[in-house]
């Protein structure tokens, strides 16, 4: 019955990337650990965290280094055992530097709270308080990408209430498996995550969204899901960017997210596969988050894998244990291929939110000339938002940014496939991301006043 | 019909009709009517009704047409014109391809705002120029260029206006108006990197290292320190050029005075290198 089943999608935009899933296959491999680490107190959106360990200070695994400030925050924690040997500003993925604490490892001694079995822990003895506030203590911030606080999240609005829980498992980035693997292989600890989070949330029913490149994740997931009541496993058609909060929630329960709103307006929240995953150890095993599955690929790498690694570990140490840095590479870049960023440094440690190293070719980054724009509306045609990006470009261009606000510029979610379509090489999101930090300070500068 | 039309149409003219004081054209007339905002206004029309509303000419200036407009404007008007030195924009960053190695190549869209917001720059100064055209292209007055041997702009003295529109354009803040002295000789400290000196000097060879040198053998006062950091303020310096042979980085630069001609050892610094292809480029331009 299911394989006659329509696959679910979102309706308008969309493109189709080559997959290049060179990992799907590869099982998780533990990284050893690097000699030190370099912990950026500012991981997340929102307040940077303040550290509470001095240089000189030791520390255990797990051991809380800096404290979240504020509602929009979260805390951070060591990941390894060792010695504070710095708190001062490091170059962080941009290049301009932000203050972080860097440990020199010795040994691995683990926080004597932290329970390191792997054995399923099934039952949730917590109330909805205790849970949130453990995940709040324990740093937990979204796992996909955006890094936002996940304890914020599950504080719903007053007055509001969430009839679903959607989690996403949909990966639509090319190259990154590091979400299709922690599904396959911690699928059972995900599923008592994803009851976690039921149980906050006090919903009775939880959609996982699966793009259906992941037919063995899908296949796996339902087989088990007989065991967890009210989660149910949908397969998704593969469409970039499905991956996008707003276009799940449309794929999967066919409602739409208004303009600045939030999916809670419609009764939705979305949390990713590895952040319900995070918060099943944060709850279950008393674990904060200090580790996470990135995956390291690239055509020209010798051993694309995908690794559990320690947060802080240099982006240099994947890489050479991926088989080292080939000769013609052109750019490495954190993220996925359509979304991330190109690192100028590769001396930047894994932040929470890095899903992805991605070592490019010389040939495959090489960008093609820029020509002008012939009209020809396809990245009107693929844009999810329904967004005119032919239009927002020259509007940024001419500091339009009154216009540009009416033309909703800050609905983009900078997926790039606008930039990707255009067959005159324009480079679209270059601009509309600049015109929508403008945007935004001129909404604040109006806050203001 | 017409008739019917022509009268309603006079009608209304006269009921609408907007009284304005005619001394506005006079000014708006006496302005240079290069409409670039360097005013703080977003014309001459709007600058000329600014003058002639307000009960005194403290807070407007022209900078385009600098003392002799606005003289002409304070008779014109009755009232008194404040001085104001002409000033004009110096470009603090010396970080050219020979003085600051490139550690990586950015190809994404070629503007100093977007690039600055991406990430550091493709040296591992976060401060220095980008040299992407950013002042260059907002500039009315086709005042600057940008000179690709060393890529870093140039400011043509005799054409800028300091109406201070790439002040405003630059993303990392390099671009300052200064006092406009005679001959257009300026002195001034080319760096604004805030970190300590090894660090800074790691990044660029030129770079300003806060070793307060400069500081110690002005005897002038027009030299103050902070934030690791020299700045020459341009009214009190009397351009005696003491400080620029005590700077062991050469981050002061002297811009438009005769070459010295005693201490031949001087003479490969890089301020008087790039001192003397700023003279030599701006005689081509000529």
């Amino acid at each position: 019955m299911r394989n006659n089943q329509v696959l679910k999608t979102y309706k308008i935009g969309g493109i189709h990337p080559s997959e290049y899933k060179l990992t799907d296959k590869s099982l998780v491999n533990i990284l050893p650990l690097p000699e030190k680490v370099t912990i950026l107190l500012s991981q997340h959106i929102g307040v940077p965290a303040i550290p509470v360990v001095s240089k000189g200070d030791t520390v255990k695994v797990g051991q809380l280094i800096a404290q979240g400030r504020g509602f929009v925050s979260a805390s951070i924690h060591s990941s390894v055992s060792g010695k504070v040997v710095k708190i001062d500003s490091i170059p962080d993925l941009t290049g301009y530097k932000k203050p972080a604490i860097v440990i020199e490892v010795e040994g691995d001694e683990w926080e004597e709270d932290i329970i390191q079995s792997t054995d399923l822990k099934k039952d949730i003895s917590l109330s909805k308080d205790e849970i949130l506030e453990k995940i709040r203590e324990s740093g937990i911030v979204g796992l996909g990408g955006a890094a936002f606080p996940s304890h914020v999240k599950l504080i719903l609005p007053h007055g509001k209430n969430a009839e679903a829980l959607i989690i996403n498992g949909v990966e639509c980035e090319p190259y990154l498996t590091s979400d299709h693997r922690l599904m396959l292989e911690y699928g059972e600890e995900m599923m008592v995550g994803i009851q976690i989070l039921m149980k906050v949330l006090n919903v009775r029913k939880a959609m996982i969204g699966i793009e259906n490149n992941k037919a063995d994740a899908v296949h796996y997931l339902r087989d088990i899901s007989s065991k967890f009541p009210g989660i149910e496993v949908y397969s998704l058609k593969v469409k970039y960017p499905q991956g996008s909060e707003k276009q799940l929630i449309k794929a999967l329960t066919d409602r739409e997210v208004p303009s600045r709103k939030l999916p809670i307006d419609v009764g939705v929240v979305v949390h990713n596969a590895s952040t319900a995953y995070a918060i099943y150890e944060a709850v279950q095993k008393n674990k904060p988050l200090i580790n996470r599955i990135v995956t390291v690929s690239g055509k020209s790498l010798k051993n694309p894998s995908n690794f559990v690694v320690r947060i802080g570990t240099p982006i240099q140490f994947l890489i050479e244990a991926a088989g080292g840095l080939p000769e013609n590479t052109g750019k490495v870049i954190s993220g996925g291929l359509m979304m991330g960023k190109a690192l100028n440094s590769l001396d930047v440690p894994v932040i929470k939110g890095m899903s992805g190293i991605l070592v490019l070719t010389e040939d495959e980054t090489k960008r093609e000339s820029i020509e002008p724009c012939i009209r020809c509306s396809k990245c009107l045609s693929v844009c999810p938002m329904g967004l005119e990006p032919y239009l927002l470009m020259p509007l940024t261009l001419d500091g339009n940014f009154y216009r540009l606000e009416k033309e909703m510029v800050l609905d983009c979610l900078e997926c790039g496939s606008c930039s990707y379509i255009c067959p005159a090489n324009r480079p679209l999101l270059d601009y509309i991301k600049f015109g929508k930090t403008e945007v935004t300070k001129l909404i604040n500068e109006r806050k203001l006043v | 019909m017409g008739i019917v039309a022509s009268i309603i149409l006079y009608l209304v003219a006269q009921k609408f009709k907007v009284l304005e004081n005619p001394i506005i054209y006079d000014v708006e007339d006496a302005l240079p009517a290069a409409n670039c905002g360097g005013c703080g206004y977003p014309g001459c029309r709007n600058f000329a009704e600014a003058c002639v509303n307000s009960d005194s000419l403290d807070n407007l200036y022209c900078p385009v047409g600098g003392q002799e407009t606005m003289n002409i404007v304070a008779n014109l008007l009755g009232k008194e014109a404040i001085q104001t030195d002409p000033r004009v924009a110096v470009i603090r960053c010396s970080g050219s391809f020979e003085n600051r190695p490139r550690t990586n190549h950015y190809d994404g869209a070629l503007s100093c705002a977007i690039a600055s917001a991406l990430y550091v720059g493709d040296t591992d100064c976060p401060v220095g120029c980008l040299g992407m055209d950013d002042c260059v292209v907002v500039c009315e007055f086709e005042a600057i260029y940008m000179n690709r041997k060393t890529g870093l702009p140039v400011v043509i003295d005799e054409k800028c206006t300091a109406c201070g529109a790439c002040v405003a354009a630059c993303p990392r803040d390099i671009i300052e108006l200064r006092k406009q002295n005679k001959k257009d000789r300026h002195i001034f400290v080319s760096c604004i990197n805030p970190e300590k000196g090894g660090i800074a000097k790691k990044y660029c060879s030129v770079a300003c290292i806060g070793c307060t040198k400069c500081f110690k053998v002005c005897e002038f006062e027009a030299i103050t320190m902070g934030n690791n950091l020299a700045f020459i303020d341009s009214d009190m310096c009397t351009l005696c050029r003491r400080c620029v042979t005590e700077c062991p980085t050469d981050a002061i630069l002297e811009i438009n005075f005769p070459p010295r001609r005693t201490k031949t050892d001087k003479e490969n610094t890089a301020s008087n290198k790039i001192s003397e292809k700023v003279n030599t480029n701006i005689k081509e331009q000529d």
